[in-house]
């Protein structure tokens, strides 16, 4: 229920902040919309841990800058390697230990490791993530474990 | 804040050109992709940033961080769509020799 | 300033396009069309601010980022499946 009064709260939220008109008529239709669509996806079954992972709010704005930082990084790193005129890439596909205890965990980090460039995760299972990596530094970056801890305490609040 | 502006656009600008640039000059699909990754990230966020900072504050300024959130959100899904359809259909990622 | 954003934009989405037309997968050209809708959507929203109404074209950017990738998907399903419906058929179906 918890969840459904927030996911309603940020549906209306979202509506307001689109909408733009704040007169009666059209807010009332923004709670009508708001509702019932909450009501379709309670009925679906979708507004749970997986569907609203509001669990991992709290540690994103931790661990949003760090990623930032690292993203940054990567970024220079690529755009070098692209205007090189020898192109030194060294492409490889790689297998990292997914330590993630929940799925939106897990997805939580493949999305950074794809939003990441120089490493892209082509595949996720259970317990690893087959990545692929536009160079061996890349790769070892990825190796080192440091991404996979931040998204293991990111759970962890 | 314009010089700030000005030189986040710039940057975006070069982001998005380098990664045009990569898409072309890349070997596979793969690699292109990594080079997909730049516009995405650093040219998209650069110059949604530098928008963000003549937008002053308001409605607009909340907009351009809504679309930048969706942006990073949902483009390394597609992203990882397309490099897993593409292991699925049967295309090896170009690999360099063994060191 | 905007305007040279706006250029550099136009000319990148070209570059995206030369990749599109010479393919040679059918990822090659799904992958260009992909980096072509988030140029759009930045160049959408840099041009908004350009002729000085960002309010309207702030909306029309966000909305095609979220049909963007909808799209994007649906043709890699379509590509992948051969039909939007259907799922993977080697899984069995999801427990309830």
């Amino acid at each position: 229920m918890k969840r459904a009064l927030s996911l309603f709260l940020l549906l209306f939220a979202f509506w307001l902040l689109l909408s733009g008109h704040y007169d009666f008529w059209l807010i009332g239709l923004g709670l009508i919309s708001s509702a019932s669509a909450v009501f379709l996806a309670r009925r679906m079954g979708i507004v749970d841990a997986e569907g609203l992972p509001l669990d991992l709010v709290p540690g994103l704005l931790r661990y949003a800058p760090w990623l930032f930082g690292t993203v940054i990084r990567a970024n220079f790193d690529v755009a070098r390697r692209i205007l090189h005129p020898r192109l030194p890439i060294t492409p490889m596909v790689i297998r990292v230990p997914a330590e993630q205890r929940t799925a939106p965990g897990r997805v939580s980090y493949a999305n950074s490791i794809t939003l990441t460039p120089g490493t892209i995760s082509l595949e996720v299972s259970d317990d690893e993530i087959e990545v692929h990596a536009l160079s061996v530094d890349a790769a070892e970056d990825l190796q080192s474990g440091e991404m996979g801890r931040r998204v293991v305490a990111l759970e962890a609040h | 804040m314009e010089i700030a502006s000005a030189i986040l656009l710039l940057i975006g600008a070069l982001a998005m050109l380098v990664g045009g640039i990569g898409i072309l000059r890349m070997p596979d699909l793969f690699t292109r992709l990594h080079a997909v990754g730049i516009t995405d990230t650093l040219g998209a966020a650069a110059i949604l940033l530098g928008l963000a900072f003549i937008a002053g504050w308001g409605l607009l300024l909340v907009k351009l961080f809504l679309i930048l959130a969706v942006l990073l959100l949902l483009n390394p899904t597609a992203s990882h769509a397309l490099g897993r359809a593409a292991v699925h259909g049967a295309r090896r990622p170009w690999l360099s020799a063994p060191k | 300033m905007l305007i040279l954003v706006v250029t550099v934009l136009l000319g990148t989405m070209g570059l995206a396009l030369i990749r599109a037309v010479r393919g040679p997968t059918v990822y090659d050209r799904i992958l260009a069309a992909n980096a072509f809708t988030t140029k759009t959507i930045v160049m959408v929203t840099t041009f908004g601010f350009m002729v000085g109404e960002p309010g309207l074209y702030l909306d029309i950017a966000l909305m095609y980022a979220l049909i963007g990738f909808i799209g994007t998907v649906a043709v890699l399903k379509v590509s992948e499946f051969g039909n939007l419906g259907q799922t993977r058929p080697e899984l069995p179906p999801k427990p309830k």
